[in-house]
């Protein structure tokens, strides 16, 4: 196929002109802003490397934000939500933060998911004065630096401290393990904490780390180092990453033999690291999460979330969900959209029913819910224990 | 477990990830052979390929072997399709150009897949059982085994094709000078898009086969499954059949070692520092021959 | 010789137009922050383009590995402004001075190899660095560096990015250029001609990592944050098809190219699921149309206007 030079150049004119377009369109029309709309902006991970974490989330946003839409919005205003890519990067994530702010004029934004991410753009954030809420980003200084809250950044999941020292206390008092294996992953702020938190507090409990692995995001063998660590010959392993990892390394895990309990964190909690690794070799293994499905409570949100997507939510949409209700929530009680008070409302949130549970938000903006403990059982998961925070 | 047991057990371990790298390579350094394209959409033609086997299995309900050979054909064809569109009318450009829009290519199935199937992983249901051997604690997989020998075969398959018919012939003519190839009577588009479709196919048994074998895919599969195999072809010495398997296997045994015994964080960097040594002992890789040139 | 003096002259007096007037427009608050953002991350782009396109487009060396230099630069600038409390120019010295000594060290045994060979080298070589980074805690592992102090403004990006211009322009101008052109052309035969092409080669890869490490220094000092992650071997692919987009050779061409990607990529910021899909489709369109880049061999100042504004001298006749 051939084109032409002349039906070229008029495509690459139509495009540049269409580029130019929406420049000024993004100049333009900003600013002001119809006033029964409330613009709220989702910075995500939509391409890239961890896109599957950052639309799970934006999914699980959308659809809070579209209940409330046709439930007639927020005191009769709309919400608008303006989505924008951060490509799962962190200078591209301050990038989309700065479009929603300026070019947007959005009042609050949502996201992004990972740690890295959302703590490069508080900055922008706080420097323009708009809150933020990250679904997932679980590491303590996301919302406090130096020992100084960060006025503008919120979050609504549990910080790492929390799921560590949870999983810690079980593998030594439930499990009775006297040794284990750490095996992180490197190249999330996530799964290091946390891998840090479990060796401190299961020491603390008499127990002993007998050695600590690493891999890296995307790796799809993990044989070599499962093979190091089968020979540590440890009661527990302790594996605090994202489910699509977690999958493959249990599978990998029981293919050469290892027998012992595996545990996990909220990244597990995803349907797939059962499609992934198989039922059988899923047993005998734990993970701490935000809610049990069998839970009455989350039935609602979990149906909702299944008529809406046609699968069942990860931990990932299911925060993202939390993080819309939060939102939604602050700015009905705010009773305007000013960031300010909105920030002020966020604050002040307390016994909100999400769609995870119900949670308050303490002194450093973080909310204070049990975490679950559940265990993967013949093909399904079963709740072992319900651990409010110290 | 004692230290010998864990270096076997490490060896087959490299051996299984190389089988991959290698099988992945296989098409790359067809295709490099042939155009001097170092195709950076291969990666994600495994990826398609992958998608297209995943597709068969759980939309239509094949099994297995149809839907390799379904993989294998559209994929194929598709590789064909790609190189009539996008690098053809760029014969005779400088071949950075074609380079680009190789990468351009690359990035298009990437995020088009991505619309299209989403970003989520998918997992393929349990095709057939697996059965593992454990002799003296050293553990064998036999899907690993079978990776190994379909890899083993297509390279005696290919190797044979590219030596003994008359399309082989025409394509190592092609490959030394595809002008003086024309003139000899050889149709060098034809035969350029064959390598493209055989390549093409190749990276989709890989795909298709490494997606039951890790049982989950995405649209961004490809990305370093594609560079590791652009290595171990570097590594074997480029367009060379044996050197691609050879290269592959190199790379996953030193990947396994690394992991084993140092840490699996600087698996890729000394994935990467064994192909610089290795070039700068031998600049065209294990195999290649260090044609000098004339003046 | 007083040609060139004259013409660059006029073109210094051209970047300070162009200066102030974007300039007016940040202060004045007509352009909004994304796109002040963007023109930032304009001339760091322009930076990294041109130097790139004097180790590939001017020398002809296939090199792949420029996001790596680049992150040596960011990181040694971080470490010195955060740590140290080190004035902002001074590291970014240090950043090019180390990014520079890297791209040395890296350059003396790898540019044996030619083509496609050193592309994957170079391709290895940025990956090593970056891996190695990561597993640095000191500087924030995979996580990234937080806290980096705010000091990229517009100004020193811009005057930084005309320093890079003039530099590069000025030597593709002088011997030791005109040695790299030679060796792009036929590096046997400059050989033969008694040129040292171990030593113009790398020089060349010295004097673009350096530059490299600027623009890393700028970058890093623009985000607050910067993970290893920005600074992978897709990025490297960024940078070189900014180069190849403008044209290889061309350094108006470079500039150009790290306009359009850049422009492309901010404005398509509303979409983000077609962002990449149409990206890609414009990137195999230009290849299309014009192979050799926007510009090709040619700058701003062979065409028809420019001529008559300033007495061509310098490459010509060369």
């Amino acid at each position: 196929m051939k084109f032409g030079s002349k039906s070229l150049k008029l495509m690459a004119a139509a495009v540049g002109v269409a580029l130019m377009g929406s420049v000024f369109a993004g100049c333009g029309g900003s600013g002001s802003g119809s006033s029964d709309e409330i613009k709220v902006g989702a910075n995500f991970e939509l391409t890239g490397n961890v896109a599957n974490y950052g639309s799970a989330s934006m999914d699980g946003l959308k659809l809070a934000v579209k209940e409330c839409n046709d439930a007639g919005g927020i005191n009769g205003k709309k919400i608008n939500l303006v989505s924008a890519d951060n490509k799962s990067e962190a200078s591209e994530a301050v990038n989309a933060a700065t479009k929603l702010i300026s070019d947007d004029s959005v009042k609050v934004i949502v996201g992004p998911a990972v740690t890295a991410n959302v703590i490069a753009e508080s900055q922008v954030a706080t420097d323009n004065k708009v809150p933020v809420i990250a679904p997932d980003a679980t590491s303590p200084d996301v919302t406090v630096e130096n020992g100084t809250v960060k006025p503008f950044i919120f979050r609504s999941c549990f910080i790492d401290p929390q799921q560590g020292t949870v999983m810690a206390k079980f593998a030594s008092e439930n499990l009775k393990a006297k040794t284990a294996v750490i095996y992180v992953d490197n190249s999330t702020d996530y799964s290091k904490s946390l891998g840090k938190v479990f060796k401190e507090k299961f020491e603390a409990a008499g127990g002993k780390v007998l050695d600590q692995q690493a891999f890296v995001a995307k790796d799809t063998d993990f044989k070599a180092t499962l093979t190091t660590l089968k020979a540590a010959n440890a009661d527990v392993i302790f594996v605090p990453a994202y489910y699509e990892e977690v999958g493959k390394i249990v599978k990998q895990a029981r293919e050469l033999g290892i027998t012992c309990p595996i545990l996990g964190t909220d990244g597990w909690d995803d349907p797939k690291v059962a499609d992934i690794a198989g039922a059988d070799a899923l047993n005998n293994t734990y993970f701490s999460t935000h809610f049990s499905d069998k839970d009455d409570s989350v039935k609602g949100f979990i149906d909702a979330f299944n008529k809406e997507y046609g699968h069942a939510p990860n931990v990932f949409a299911a925060l993202g969900y939390d993080a819309g209700k939060m939102l939604i929530d602050a700015i009905t009680r705010a009773g305007s959209d000013d960031p300010e008070k909105i920030r002020q409302a966020l604050e002040e949130t307390k016994d909100l029913k999400v769609g995870t549970g119900t949670i308050t938000i303490d002194k450093d903006h973080n909310p204070i819910k049990p975490a679950v403990i559940l265990e993967n059982k013949g093909g399904d998961r079963v709740m072992v224990a319900k651990i409010m925070p110290e | 477990m004692e230290v010998l047991q864990q270096v076997l057990q490490q060896l087959i371990n490299g051996i299984s990830l190389g089988s991959i790298y290698a099988l992945i390579a296989l098409g790359y350094t067809m295709i490099y052979g042939i155009i001097k394209l170092i195709n950076f959409a291969h990666g994600d033609i495994y990826m398609v390929g992958a998608y297209i086997g995943f597709f068969a299995i759980t939309q239509a309900h094949l099994s297995i072997v149809p839907s390799l050979l379904i993989s294998f054909v559209v994929t194929g064809c598709l590789g064909m399709v790609i190189e009539k569109l996008a690098y053809k009318p760029l014969r005779h450009a400088p071949r950075i150009s074609v380079l680009i829009t190789a990468i351009g290519v690359s990035f298009f199935l990437e995020y088009t897949s991505m619309y299209f199937v989403s970003p989520t992983p998918r997992t393929f249901p349990a095709m057939f059982g697996d059965v593992a051997v454990s002799i003296g604690g050293i553990v064998i997989n036999g899907q690993q085994m079978l990776i190994l020998g379909i890899t083993a075969v297509l390279m005696i398959v290919l190797t044979y094709i590219v030596q003994k018919t008359k399309t082989g012939k025409a394509m190592r003519a092609a490959s030394f000078d595809v002008e003086t190839a024309q003139l000899m009577g050889v149709d060098s588009d034809r035969i350029i898009s064959y390598t493209f479709g055989i390549g093409s196919a190749l990276a989709a048994v890989a795909g298709v086969l490494v997606g039951v074998y890790y049982n989950s895919i995405d649209p961004l599969m490809g990305i370093m499954p594609g560079m590791k195999a652009f290595v171990a072809a570097v590594l074997g010495g480029i367009g060379i059949l044996p050197g691609a398997v050879v290269g592959g296997l190199i790379l996953g045994i030193v990947e396994a070692l690394v992991s084993g015994f140092i840490s699996s964080t600087f698996r890729d960097a000394a994935a990467f520092a064994i192909l610089i040594l290795v070039l700068l002992v031998r600049p065209a890789g294990i195999f290649g021959k260090d044609v000098k040139e004339k003046v | 010789m007083k040609s060139l003096r004259r013409n660059d002259l006029v073109m210094l007096g051209i970047g300070i137009v162009i200066f102030a007037v974007l300039q007016v427009l940040i202060t004045e608050r007509i352009m909004s922050s994304f796109w002040q953002l963007n023109v930032i991350i304009i001339g760091i782009n322009v930076i990294m383009a041109v130097s790139l396109n004097l180790i590939n487009g001017y020398t002809g060396q296939f090199s792949l590995g420029h996001a790596g230099f680049m992150a040596a630069g960011a990181y040694i600038s971080v470490v010195l402004t955060t740590f140290f409390h080190v004035p902002f120019a001074l590291a970014l010295i240090a950043g090019a001075a180390g990014a520079g000594f890297l791209g040395f060290l890296v350059g003396i045994p790898t540019l044996r190899l030619r083509g496609d060979y050193l592309a994957i080298a170079t391709i290895g070589m940025s990956e090593i660095i970056r891996i190695c980074i990561m597993n640095i805690d000191y500087v924030g592992g995979a996580a990234g560096f937080k806290g980096i102090p705010h000091n990229t403004t517009f100004a020193w990006v811009f005057f930084i990015m005309l320093f890079a211009l003039f530099f590069i322009k000025n030597f593709v101008n002088s011997d030791g250029g005109r040695a790299c052109l030679a060796i792009r052309e036929n590096e046997v035969a400059a050989e033969s001609m008694g040129v040292n092409t171990t030593k113009y080669k790398v020089m060349a890869f010295t004097i673009g990592a350096a530059f490299a490490g600027v623009a890393g220094g700028l970058f890093a000092h623009s985000f607050y944050l910067i993970s290893p992650n920005s600074f992978t071997f897709m990025q490297s692919f960024n940078y070189l098809i900014m180069v190849v987009l403008g044209g290889l050779g061309s350094i108006t061409g470079s500039i150009a190219g790290a306009f359009v990607v850049t422009f492309i990529s901010a404005a398509l910021a509303s979409w983000p699921e077609f962002r990449m899909i149409i990206y890609a489709l414009a990137l195999i369109l230009l290849m299309f149309y014009r192979p050799q880049g926007l510009f090709g061999y040619m700058e701003i100042t062979d065409y028809g206007p420019f001529r008559k504004i300033l007495k061509k001298g310098g490459r010509d006749d060369g």
